[in-house]
């Protein structure tokens, strides 16, 4: 148990359940076949994909024909944004998107790319605590404003955005353009991060588009979700043989949609370890603060979820105190894992104004249904040590 | 995005156990290169001696460093291999030997090894000016370079 290595980036990925592997397993071997298939091998593995589906859409609240099963939430948030848009540029409509400057590169890139292919783009700017206004939103749409991208909790600073809010807003902008036969807002919110501990219901938060991913919820990964509202006018960017409603063709990668159906069914049981959760995550951090000088907590207190910290550490730089930790036995991450590949600071830490000097000192905790109370102690012995060391060979004290 | 390549023993040995870090008390020559708004700096400082042969040598190294792993190992080995050296010698130390001593860097951090070579080109650069001693020209010249950079850089960021 001692020389246990203690995983605490949950939010870069999670180990797979046993009940999720379980599930899957057979789909690998016994039960491969193509869900295109009419014979029984075919109907054993449709069946499997149907129930997944069921699953998914009981989970958001919605049809099971408004779920589409992608090869990553990535690849779900370019469906979502690059699907709407497609349809105005091919109309010579010049189409303005509403973003925020803390989404994940999987919003941030796509948004980028359009704006090339002639797409306007409003980055809206988070305030200190990582949370966008709703009038800012109200403020920043125009006439040829379709599609607003919110994510619903961010993936460094786990601050919760007030999506419901976006929603009611939306709902009030378009019900006029809907009577005048314009075209409306679509809403998409990558709920990546927000999926084990947020309300996903669909129709309660008002959105159009929502993204999932398995690997983030204790499922597999190489598995995608993007719910698509009915009667939305979304085109593929893949073309083929037409599967999931002509939205993404490609033979279906059963094994592990059936692993996501399962891992979204056993959100509803994690519940009860929400709590457990938060209350390790502020032990954490409260003994950071408490044990490491001039460490501060970045992003909301209160509206963040429950298992994410980011805390910045003047004086030492994220990646050595990654690497210095790793070799004590503890797994955390800079910005996030991307992030920690280049060499600049993460553009989410400096969207909620920390300088460059702050925000290369900073290191995101996050924990799990796995994560203990021991774990927790072994990291809060290990990170002043750790600190102290660096800080001793910095410059900057 | 760029692939990250593992780092070798040798650098995770130095950035566990750096030598020669910290202070000197009345160093003969600091260099201080880097910005931490980019993320690494480091502050050399060394000690002035004659050898036997009357030459200038590199009695006492330390150094200062905020950065990532390479930029902590860059530092530790470049104290390392200088130290007893001749001052002309340690002018011509170029970064590659930095890098080989340290059994290679991945390609996006071989800037920290750079900048070790600088921080000690600096510390030279800084004892002869303070000594009134003539500078040579590679010296001159890249103390040059790294005035400038520093310039931009607080353009950048204004500050």
């Amino acid at each position: 148990m001692r020389n246990k290595k203690v995983y605490l980036d949950y939010a870069a990925t999670t180990q797979i359940s046993q009940e999720v592997l379980e599930e899957m397993l057979s789909f690998f071997k016994k039960d491969f076949g193509n869900p295109s298939s009419i014979h029984s091998f075919g109907q054993k593995a449709q069946e499997a994909v149907d129930t997944a589906r069921e699953r998914v859409s009981r989970f958001l609240n919605c049809s099971s024909t408004e779920i589409v099963f992608t090869g990553s939430a990535t690849e779900a948030n370019n469906l979502a944004i690059f699907g709407i848009i497609k349809n105005y540029l091919k109309k010579e409509i010049k189409p303005h998107i509403i973003t925020t400057n803390i989404e994940h590169h999987a919003v941030f890139e796509p948004c980028e790319e359009l704006e090339k292919q002639g797409a306007e783009i409003t980055y809206l700017n988070v305030n200190k605590d990582g949370l966008i206004e709703v009038s800012d939103i109200e403020k920043a749409i125009k006439e040829n404003t379709f599609l607003i991208s919110v994510m619903y909790a961010n993936n460094e600073i786990g601050t919760i955005q007030p999506i419901a809010e976006i929603g009611a807003l939306l709902k009030k902008i378009n019900s006029p353009k809907i009577k005048n036969s314009l075209s409306k807002i679509y809403f998409h919110t990558d709920a990546v991060q927000a999926a084990n501990y947020l309300d996903c219901d669909v129709k309660k938060i008002g959105v159009d588009l929502l993204t999932l991913s398995g690997h983030k919820i204790y499922g597999p990964k190489g598995i995608g979700v993007l719910y698509v509202k009915q009667g939305i006018p979304i085109e593929s960017l893949v073309y083929g043989g037409g599967q999931e409603q002509g939205l993404r063709s490609g033979t279906e990668n059963v094994p592990a949609i059936v692993g996501m159906g399962k891992a979204i069914e056993e959100i509803g049981k994690n519940k009860p370890e929400i709590k457990k959760i938060r209350d390790l995550r502020d032990k954490l951090v409260k003994g950071i603060l408490q044990k490491i000088p001039k460490a501060r907590l970045n992003g909301s207190k209160e509206k963040r979820i429950p298992n994410n910290a980011n805390i910045s550490i003047p004086g030492v730089e994220g990646e050595s105190l990654v690497i210095a930790l790793d070799q004590e036995g503890i797994a955390v991450s800079t910005g996030s894992a991307c992030s920690s590949k280049d060499l600049k600071p993460s553009h989410v830490l400096l969207a909620i104004g920390l300088s460059p000097k702050e925000a290369h000192g900073s290191l995101r905790i996050t924990l799990g249904k796995y994560t203990t109370e021991e774990e927790i102690e072994k990291a809060l012995k290990a990170m002043p040590k750790v600190v102290e060391k660096l800080r001793k060979i910095s410059p900057f004290k | 995005m760029i692939k990250r390549t593992p780092y070798t023993k040798k650098v995770l040995e130095h950035f566990q156990n750096p030598h020669n870090y910290g202070k000197i008390k009345n160093p003969d020559g600091i260099g201080k290169v880097g910005n931490i708004q980019c993320g690494d700096v480091m502050y050399l400082y060394i000690k002035i001696d004659k050898n036997k042969k009357g030459e200038e040598t590199i009695k006492e190294v330390k150094f200062e460093t905020y950065g990532c792993l390479a930029a902590i190992a860059s530092s530790s080995i470049i104290t390392d291999l200088i130290k007893g050296k001749t001052i002309a010698q340690a002018i011509d130390f170029n970064r590659q030997k930095v890098v080989d001593s340290l059994g290679g860097l991945p390609p996006i951090k071989l800037h920290c090894s750079v900048l070790a070579v600088d921080a000690l080109l600096e510390a030279i650069h800084n004892y002869l000016t303070k000594n009134k001693k003539p500078i040579p020209v590679k010296l001159k010249e890249r103390h040059k370079e790294i005035e400038k950079a520093k310039k931009e850089i607080k353009k950048r960021y204004k500050d």
